[in-house]
């Protein structure tokens, strides 16, 4: 487990674009909602928005998830060799998510003041992506899985993923509505924390399936 | 444990073309009753049974889409059973269910979301709103377009029936929030009115209809579903002996 912690460390230090990229992409579509509808932008919306962008990012970051080790032949061979073929994917989605979603706990409540939240709100926010992004990374997992032999697989990942994150996306913009408002956000933090448990509990059995079958597809 | 006789049916049911041959009559008959029961129950329904005081004859629209929604999770649930069952057991037969049952699925979803936002129309006073039930329907059909288009992009007959039985698998989460959607959230959306334990909170002029256009659809549905493996199966076979054979004896009866 700490090898392979190490070696996703390692490849992560390496392809520094993989981590910049998607947290660029945030800030850029984020100011693009400022710059192009100022009026609209309020706490109203802000919500909705900051989690959307969110969950795109998420979306952009998940194509590549496997690619690099499918295409080097690490995937099929850790699958075969692997005592514990579980434990990689696993290590695979948490790394995953320490590049996406960590980086986005700490930026997005910021992006959410651009967007009009009170700083006020800031904590809840942070918490709210916090609790939400795990089961983005892990259900996002899923659908890269099964995609990762396409060509041109950001379009069907995007299909196969964006139905299961609606939950996620519901109670989060709910959170974020609320922190804004004042009120007690417990309601949509314990759903959250349902959702990213439950996806913890069948996303990395159920992306295993998917890279075995992909493997196949090669 | 299940009689011998049900046993034996059941391994037959899961060779192609036993299938074919055990299944020629349960077609036709599922034809003729789902033809008969959806006139009479739109008939009844949609003519004869009594206005509601409060919605007047735009309720009517209930014979229609609460049928078609059960259907939707119904035929969504088959998939996923038919998934499981192809996963573990590495059932042919299980994939050509689950592609039979794909087509049928997508349409009567987008069915049930355009009447219930017909009847929203009067009612709610607004074509579409954003409530539990109507947002996880709405997941429903794109997890039907999602295995669809998977399906499409992998070419290999094998891998795409495991991707596509795996994906239908996680969806199958989505259901229990469908029905449960109404009870967890004070939502828009009414809450059911039509429970397989409890007596209907509707005079028994108004859900008799109603039950018969539930087993209308779902006759039909089989009658679809049947039809759409049995061509699904000859065709995957369409080199073996027995399809000529059959065929050349005279194919459906």
């Amino acid at each position: 487990m700490v090898g392979l912690m190490r070696r996703e460390w390692q490849a992560l230090l390496r392809a520094r674009g993989a981590v910049i990229n998607p947290v660029a992409f945030l800030l850029l579509s984020t100011t693009l909602f400022v710059i192009a509808a100022p009026g609209t932008v309020s706490s109203d919306a802000a919500a909705g928005i900051l989690w959307t962008l969110v969950l795109l990012t998420q979306l952009l970051a998940l194509d590549g998830m496997y690619r690099r080790d499918f295409d080097s032949g690490v995937l099929e061979q850790t699958l075969v060799n692997a005592e514990v073929p579980f434990v990689a994917v696993l290590t695979r989605i948490f790394m995953q998510w320490m590049s996406t979603g960590f980086i986005i706990v700490f930026i997005g409540p910021w992006l959410g003041v651009l967007l009009g939240l009170p700083v006020a709100a800031v904590p809840g926010v942070a918490l709210g992506l916090g609790l939400g992004t795990p089961a983005l990374s892990l259900l996002g997992s899923i659908g890269a899985s099964v995609t990762v032999g396409f060509s041109r697989g950001g379009v069907i990942l995007a299909l196969l993923v964006l139905p299961l994150f609606l939950p996620t996306l519901i109670f989060g913009a709910g959170l974020v509505e609320g922190a804004g408002l004042g009120r007690s956000v417990m309601p949509e933090v314990y759903a959250l924390s349902l959702i990213s448990l439950l996806a913890l509990a069948i996303a990395p059995f159920a992306t295993l399936a998917g890279l075995k079958i992909s493997v196949e597809m090669q | 444990m299940l009689s011998a006789s049900l046993q034996r049916l059941w391994h037959k049911l899961g060779s192609p073309r036993w299938f074919v041959a055990l299944t020629d009559g349960w077609v036709k008959a599922l034809g003729w009753i789902s033809l008969v029961l959806l006139i009479w129950g739109a008939v009844w329904g949609l003519g004869f049974a009594p206005a509601d005081y409060q919605q007047g004859n735009s309720f009517r629209i209930m014979y229609v889409h609460v049928p078609a929604a059960m259907l939707a999770q119904s035929l969504y649930i088959g998939m996923g059973v038919a998934g499981f069952i192809g996963l573990v057991w590495r059932m042919k037969l299980a994939d050509v269910a689950l592609t039979a049952c794909l087509p049928l699925g997508m349409v009567i979803t987008a069915l049930a979301l355009f009447s219930g936002s017909v009847w929203g129309r009067p009612t709610w006073g607004s074509w579409w709103e954003w409530d539990g039930r109507t947002v996880s329907t709405l997941v429903l059909f794109f997890l039907y377009v999602g295995i669809y288009a998977l399906r499409e992009a992998i070419a290999d007959q094998d891998l795409r029936a495991r991707a596509s039985a795996l994906v239908a698998m996680v969806g199958t989460v989505n259901i229990p929030i469908i029905k449960y959607s109404v009870e967890w959230w004070n939502t828009l959306h009414q809450p059911a009115s039509f429970g397989l334990t409890q007596k209907p909170a509707m005079p028994s002029e108004r859900w008799l209809p109603l039950l018969v256009m539930v087993l209308a659809f779902y006759a039909f549905a089989g009658f679809i579903v049947l039809v759409r493996m049995r061509t699904e199966i000859l065709r995957r076979e369409m080199g073996a002996r027995w399809v000529r054979e059959w065929l050349q004896a005279g194919g459906p009866r």
